[in-house]
């Protein structure tokens, strides 16, 4: 069965159709896509994707009852089920007084904003093994205790995003991304460590080189070898911009107007009140040319803009779409983030730490005894009670210098007293991926270990 | 959709329209180049999500996703090309793009897909799918248990149940001529309470499933033990108190924190890592590497559980593989590429998250057998520990072996008596030797209640995992005080 080309005009037939089956309201979020990666291990080729994919997710309305449908089978029949089945789902569901599309009000300009560079088209797959070889091969050569690879990889990835709704919000817009990475593994006396580093860029000359990819994965991985545990101690904690991102990556979820209106947060009711230190100011930004967040509108069809998230460490905004936001009495702030087929959830677009005045190295040297901590594992923090324990590994400091690395060990606190705490912000911002923090120092945390 | 009218082999290529000749055109095609092995992976799901909050179903969603993969070997690479749109057309780009990986011709084989099979395992065989059935009587459980746990304790303020099911019919059709379908329902029933006090906010969750029928919930009460347990969980972190940091005894509860043996072990022992040399566990085959009083399987042969097939993403049938015997490491998780360049038997491990991924080594469901302890001794061993009974989730770095796992529920052990409750906190230690300090293993082996979702390499599928209690002596807490 052919696929139906879907255009705007389309996805409003669509929603005619419905609203002469009794629908009130309801939009339809379509994304197409392509996308390609090659994997090479060892110099050699290891893997090759790629794929082409489609899907239509329709959501109506019967008054102040929804149901969401989608699928992958786009053709006019499987269409004509769709809106029957939708009907007939929502019928089910409850009345929720706060249900349905964005105001009206939200209809203002869609800014046009950077985020589509053509020559994702234009890339061959052969100029992508020879990054991917180019970032591996950078990453064995640069120390003979680099002994093995779990490859090197570039992937490139297209998407089309059309939004259409009975409330005259649509629009579309045209994605790229561009990746690379590499991932060696050292070893010495049997020993083995791995790391990895990455370069993301939704425009392709934005990419960092492959070979520097490689050799800072390289040097990642090497610092690792011969890493300890440690006692059991509390003692300040510098994050560096991988560990301090995932940080702001936990705040987010606690962030959500969605975390916020059940009661699953624990910054329930502290809009307005100081959550962190003075240092600390922090933004969402779905605005910035080129941002891996960044869109022009979000998944209901509202521009993306600049949020002030925390000012002097008070928090001003939480990040609502426009549901959450009327359970708390509050407007949209643009967060809208969808897949097709599920409701709309409250998510980050570009959100980062601001830079601070620091630069890493007087982080460290402002240290006289702690863990410059450099990867983390585990899901060990609990967004309702901030409760925060985590696997880590990193590099001890001694008087201000990075000493040994260590391993096996977890780093716990609660993340309200955390951000409270922070004593330090670098001023090492940059914008490698969606959400973003420079080098930051954390007062006091436990770490567990002997 | 009642089972007995649906064939994959027929309702595939039906919905799709295409025909044994297109696929073993494409096939043909494809050994054009100097390919080892080929073969297409055909899918189509259904699935459905409803969730209740303040007392309400406010979502309620049914997705249908669709599509082909074509995988294509040679030697050690591997091309994957997939599409949402399945034609002949669609088919051969793929199979062009797979192909890519050989440079040479190959010998122009034809294939003849002559071995159309059934799988010999009938591991879920509903009467109906919970798919189809009618969405209000899904509405009115989860109104039920939002009522159960409101009324369990005033402090429960807000109820988050969800049910989720999900139909997959998938074929393989492989270059070596095989046809081979499955028919793969899941659902699952989760429920989360919030409990407040004084300010204090506490979660707590449990759910279960697998690849059951919705009545399965009904049988023994199972949505009200669920439910209670999640409202259970949530008062009773109401009271907990920080976690020691450091390291101390633990003793693990029945069931779900068997988590443990899948990231502690599970992961390292998949072929792919050990292939590669990558693991931590490579090479250490035969040597011990827990204390004897451990042997722990991999099966994916139990009637209905989540992490149970049927055949695999491969077409091959599932079974059960001893992974470690007495503390001694016996055997790997194979997929069909790792074996063959490991020249080792195939495990029926060769899963896939969807047609548009391709497969790898995974588990299915992955546990400990039991030993001769009672829970009641083991705990009465220690003097001073943790004894955890939940779990969220956990995470391992496989080449050096560290993992963690988060506990949700878990309680000090004083002078060998359950005491107080303590606030979630992360374990942490070393695979290859966390099972060597495994001095008790109780009679009372569970199986988790078909949560446990397990993401490699970007794929999530569905596993169990499962253990008796235990204990361990000296691993890490992170805790804080």
């Amino acid at each position: 069965m052919r696929n139906m080309e879907i255009t705007i005009e389309v996805a409003q037939d669509i929603l005619d159709k419905a609203k002469k089956k009794g629908a009130t309201d309801g939009d339809i979020i379509i994304v197409d896509g392509r996308s390609s990666s090659v994997q090479v291990r060892l110099s050699s080729i290891d893997k090759i994707t790629d794929s082409q994919y489609k899907t239509l997710g329709l959501r109506l309305f019967f008054g102040k009852k929804s149901a969401i449908t989608s699928t992958s089978d786009i053709t006019p029949e499987s269409l004509d089920k769709l809106i029957t089945d939708t009907c007939g789902i929502a019928k089910v569901t409850a009345h929720d007084e706060f249900a349905g599309l964005p105001l009206p009000q939200y209809s203002m300009k869609v800014r046009d904003i950077e985020v589509y560079d053509e020559s994702v088209h234009q890339v061959t797959g052969e100029e992508m093994i020879e990054m991917a070889k180019a970032a591996e091969s950078a990453a064995l050569k640069y120390d003979s205790r680099i002994t093995n690879s779990d490859g090197g990889n570039c992937s490139k990835r297209y998407a089309h995003v059309i939004y259409a709704s009975t409330n005259n919000l649509s629009g579309e817009y045209r994605t790229s991304m561009f990746s690379i990475s590499a991932t060696p593994i050292a070893s010495v006396e049997g020993l083995m460590q791995r790391d990895y580093w990455y370069s993301t860029a939704r425009r392709f000359r934005n990419l960092d080189k492959p070979e520097d990819v490689g050799e800072l994965a390289a040097k990642r991985t090497i610092r690792r070898l011969g890493a300890r545990k440690i006692h059991t101690q509390q003692t300040p904690v510098v994050f560096d911009q991988e560990t301090a991102s995932t940080l702001l990556s936990n705040l987010c979820t606690a962030l959500s107007g969605y975390s916020i209106y059940k009661g699953a947060s624990f910054l329930v009711n502290m809009l307005n009140k100081q959550i962190a230190s003075a240092d600390v100011a922090i933004y969402d930004d779905g605005t910035i040319p080129w941002g891996i967040g960044s869109k022009p509108f979000d998944g209901e069809g509202i521009p993306s803009r600049k949020t002030v998230v925390v000012e002097k460490g008070i928090l001003t905004n939480y990040l609502l779409d426009s549901y959450s936001a009327r359970k708390l009495g509050l407007a949209s702030t643009g967060n809208a983030s969808r897949g097709a087929g599920d409701p709309p959830v409250a998510a980050p677009t570009n959100f980062y730490l601001s830079a601070g005045q620091y630069s890493p190295d007087e982080i460290i040297k402002s240290v006289e005894s702690g863990l410059y901590v450099t990867d983390l594992i585990g899901f060990g923090f609990n967004p309702v009670t901030g409760d925060y324990s985590r696997g880590a590994s990193g590099i001890w400091i001694e008087k201000g210098e990075l000493t040994y690395p260590v391993e096996e060990i977890t780093i716990a606190g609660n993340l309200k007293d955390m951000l409270m705490q922070i004593e330090m912000v670098g001023n090492d911002l940059d914008f490698r991926q969606k959400i973003c923090s420079p080098t930051v120092k954390i007062g006091r945390l436990t770490i567990a270990g002997h | 959709m009642s089972k007995d009218i649906i064939e994959p082999e027929i309702f595939l290529p039906d919905k799709f329209g295409i025909d044994n000749l297109t696929m073993e055109k494409a096939m043909t095609g494809l050994l054009s180049r100097k390919i080892d092995y080929a073969d297409l992976y055909l899918e189509y799901v259904t699935s459905e999500a409803l969730s209740l909050e303040e007392g309400l179903v406010k979502n309620a969603s049914r997705n249908i996703t669709q599509g082909v993969g074509v995988r294509a070997i040679a030697g050690d690479k591997t091309g994957y090309a997939y599409s949402d749109e399945v034609s002949l057309q669609h088919i051969q780009l793929a199979a062009r793009t797979a192909g890519c990986i050989a440079a040479e011709s190959g010998d122009n084989s034809i294939v003849s897909l002559n071995k159309m099979e059934k799988p010999r395992l009938d591991l879920y065989p509903l009467e109906i799918y919970p798919t189809d059935v009618p969405i209000e009587a899904k509405v009115r459980l989860l109104d039920k248990i939002d009522k159960m746990a409101r009324s369990y304790d005033p402090r429960i303020r807000n109820v988050m149940a969800s049910f989720t099911s999900q139909y997959k019919v998938m074929l393989i059709v492989t270059s070596e001529g095989l046809i081979i379908g499955d028919i793969q329902p899941m659902c699952r029933l989760n429920v989360t309470c919030i409990a407040e006090s004084g300010g204090n906010r506490q979660v707590g969750s449990f759910g279960g499933g697998g690849r059951v029928e919705f009545s399965y919930f009904f049988d023994e009460n199972r949505y009200a033990l669920y439910t209670r347990r999640a409202a259970k969980q949530a008062i009773i972190n109401l009271e907990a108190v920080d976690t020691p940091a450091g390291t101390m005894d633990i003793v693990l509860g029945p069931g779900w924190p068997g988590i443990l043996l899948h990231e502690a072990i599970g992961h390292g022992l998949e072929a792919d890592f050990n292939r590669k040399r990558t693991s931590a566990f490579t090479d250490m085959i035969g040597k011990k590497v827990a204390s004897e009083l451990c042997t722990v399987v991999d099966d994916g042969t139990i009637a209905r559980r989540r992490g149970s097939i049927n055949v695999d993403d491969e077409g091959t049938e599932s079974r059960r593989t001893v992974l470690i015997e007495n503390g001694i490491l016996v055997g790997y998780l194979q997929d069909r590429l790792n074996a063959k360049l490991m020249k080792m038997p195939l495990t029926g491990n060769g899963r896939r998250e969807s047609y548009a991924h391709s497969p790898m080594p995974r588990m299915t469901n992955t546990f400990m057998l039991q030993g001769d302890s009672s829970a009641v001794d083991i705990i009465r061993s220690v003097r001073r520990g943790l004894y955890a009974v939940s779990f969220g989730g956990g995470q391992v770095d496989i080449t050096n072996g560290k993992f963690v796992f988060t506990a949700s529920e878990a309680y000090l052990i004083e002078d060998g008596k359950v005491t107080t409750p303590v606030r979630g906190a992360t374990l942490i230690g070393n695979g290859p030797d966390v099972l060597k300090k495994v001095s008790m293993v109780g009679n009372d082996l569970e199986l988790d209640t078909g949560i446990g979702t397990c993401g490699k390499d970007g794929q999530s599928v569905p596993v169990g995992v499962g253990m008796p209690t235990i204990k361990i002596d000296g691993m890490t807490v992170g805790g804080t005080v």
